[in-house]
């Protein structure tokens, strides 16, 4: 239990540090004679600038060492980001004493991928266009971690169905998920992901990265398996489930797979699995749900602290 | 660490006759489930109902007594009651949710609360998740082939299926009684079984299964913050009658035994897959 107690102390200590200090809006006549100095941050997602006459306070960080987080958009719907900010208030939780988002085609104004610690990466790559390959060169280049954020960046989802032949880019019918083009360090699969895997692998990317070694220890448990995933390679498909599971002799047939499947593509017969495969959109949700697909008792079985250590870490 | 991490254990039975009338034990589950519903701990649980074809479980969510009346008694056969996880958040519009289910059940929502790759705002409903002990679970086919084949015995007839003193037990609706040695029944066990680490749901708020107790009564594990407040309150309103597990026959080291037993066997084969199942390769470990 140590981990989590000092856990829970780090992520509880910033909240004491950041009491008073939330939700201060800026007046228009105050004078804040002393702005905290942080590090230098190219782009500001909270408080919209404007140009103004009247002189703003200069935002408080209650927390110094944040991570960058950048947004590389490639050829998706967006619906990655957009389940990431359903996060809600515990998005901008995260941006106020985790994360500054350094990069991001919606949310924050910076023409070129910058240096960052970790890259969320939505959508696949399509190779027919230049711009989109290089700038997923660009972003293995200046960032630490490369997370590919939901399946079509993991594993092509439902770009793998593409054949060109359309307006008003006939010619774009090749598309790649990231991992075949540059090293993926986490894979988050899912059509979207959710809101809440995204927000775990952010706690955990934080503690991997600003964390004490107990942390970080925790953090590399709970983010290994994800990182398998991303070393086993860039093929999903509802028959992982046939092939990984089942032909292995390890379904118990609890039906865990049939819930994550966001196309409903499976259903439970005589307790087993039954996969229609035209339905399937080869998101990787089934497998990587799945107890059996990895499963570490080294984190599950601590599920109680680390669940309120995040829900901690999540408070305003 | 064969029994996990509890607060308590203890022996337990339900108060309420009607709920013991048609439950395999001491009633454990329907009762802590009715009582969480009249006390709106949960909105409705994933149970195992009832099918059209006989000893078949069905997942099915129960928002009132009588549907959790309908799903008293244990099948044998495994319920995929994960399966209505997500659901039971939508088109049922469950925000308290309870489930029951087995060992590997529990390991699931464990992992589907950290890692919720497919269950989109799931991990924060779960309200109460009961843990059954479980040896191992046979395929609906592998009942009906022991049950007709090996008991000559129509499935339709059967009144109650039990394993219990080393024994298949099969109970006719007209009052006979048939028994199969269990060394027959291992051919017909699920293959994913084997690879289970655990006996007596580790991860659930509370588990509860016969062993360790006299017929009629249930042992209870409270396990998790959650459990503990529920039993407490639960005990409070007296859905239960209790007695300390030290005073009952034949007591905690059954458990212990039947789970050092179980987890002894399941290591060894998966060390087996490892190694013996092929020359310079190896079947896949999912555990990590």
């Amino acid at each position: 239990m140590g981990i989590l107690e000092s856990l829970k102390t780090l992520l509880f200590g910033k909240h004491d540090v950041s009491e008073g200090k939330k939700d201060e809006k800026p007046e228009p006549a105050a004078q804040k004679t002393e702005p905290v100095h942080v590090a230098e941050k190219p782009a500001d997602v909270i408080v919209e600038k404007k140009a103004s006459i009247i002189q703003e306070p200069k935002e408080e960080k209650p927390v110094a060492e944040k991570i960058t987080v950048g947004h590389v958009h490639m050829s998706g719907c967006t619906g990655c980001l957009v389940s990431f900010a359903d996060n809600y208030e515990g998005l901008l939780t995260i941006l106020d004493k985790y994360a500054d988002l350094v990069y991001c085609l919606t949310l924050a104004d910076v023409r070129h991928i910058p240096e960052m610690d970790v890259a969320l990466v939505e959508g696949s790559v399509c190779i027919q266009d230049h711009l989109a390959v290089e700038e997923i060169i660009e972003t293995r280049k200046n960032a630490k971690i490369v997370v590919a954020l939901g399946a079509c960046a993991c594993y092509g989802n439902i770009t793998r169905f593409c054949r060109g032949g359309q307006q008003n880019q006939p010619q774009h019918e090749s598309y790649l998920p990231i991992g075949d083009l540059i090293d993926v360090d986490v894979y988050i699969p899912g059509c979207a992901p959710t809101p809440q895997q995204i927000r775990n692998v952010c706690v955990m990317a934080y503690l991997l990265l600003k964390g004490n070694d107990e942390q970080k220890a925790l953090a590399g448990a709970y983010l290994t398996p994800l990182m398998n995933l991303a070393k086993a390679g860039t093929e999903a498909c509802g028959c992982d489930i046939m092939t990984q599971v089942i032909n292995q002799g390890l379904c118990m047939g609890c039906g865990s797979c049939a819930a994550a499947c966001p196309v409903r593509a499976i259903s439970m017969e005589y307790g087993k699995p039954q996969i229609e495969r035209d339905l399937c959109i080869k998101c990787g949700a089934c497998y990587a749900q799945c107890p059996r697909s990895f499963f570490s008792f080294d984190v599950v079985n601590q599920y109680e602290a680390i669940m309120d250590a995040i829900d901690g870490a999540m408070q305003p | 660490m064969v029994l996990g991490n509890y607060k308590q254990v203890v022996a337990a039975r339900s108060t309420d006759p009607e709920i013991l009338r048609g439950s395999q034990d001491g009633g454990i589950v329907t009762q802590l489930f009715a009582y969480a519903l009249d006390a709106g701990i949960i909105d409705g649980a994933i149970v195992a109902g009832p099918s059209d074809e006989p000893f078949k479980p069905e997942p099915m969510v129960a928002t009132t007594r009588e549907e959790l009346m309908a799903s008293r008694g244990t099948r044998y056969s495994i319920s995929p009651n994960m399966e209505l996880i997500k659901e039971v958040t939508r088109s049922y519009g469950l925000d308290k949710v309870g489930i029951v289910g087995t060992p590997c059940q529990m390991q699931a929502i464990r992992k589907g609360q950290l890692y919720p790759v497919g269950l989109r705002d799931v991990p924060d409903k779960i309200a109460l998740a009961i843990g059954i002990f479980c040896m191992e679970n046979f395929p609906y086919q592998g009942i009906l082939q022991l049950v007709e084949d090996h008991g000559a015995t129509k499935i339709d007839n059967v009144r109650k299926l039990d394993i219990g003193k080393g024994k298949f037990w099969i109970h006719t609706e007209r009052g006979a009684t048939v028994d199969l040695p269990l060394k027959i029944t291992h051919k017909y066990e699920q293959p994913g079984c084997h690879v289970c680490l655990d006996y007596v749901a580790n991860l659930a708020d509370i588990s509860t299964g016969s062993v360790g107790t006299p017929d009629g009564w249930s042992t209870i594990f409270v396990r998790s913050a959650k459990g503990d407040d529920i039993w407490a309150k639960a005990i409070a309103a007296g859905a239960f009658e209790t007695k300390p597990i030290e005073s009952v026959k034949p007591g905690i080291d059954l458990v212990t035994k039947l789970a050092t037993d179980k987890i002894t066997k399941n290591q060894k084969y998966l060390e087996s897959r490892a190694t013996e199942y092929g020359v310079g390769k190896a079947l896949r470990n999912p555990y990590i």
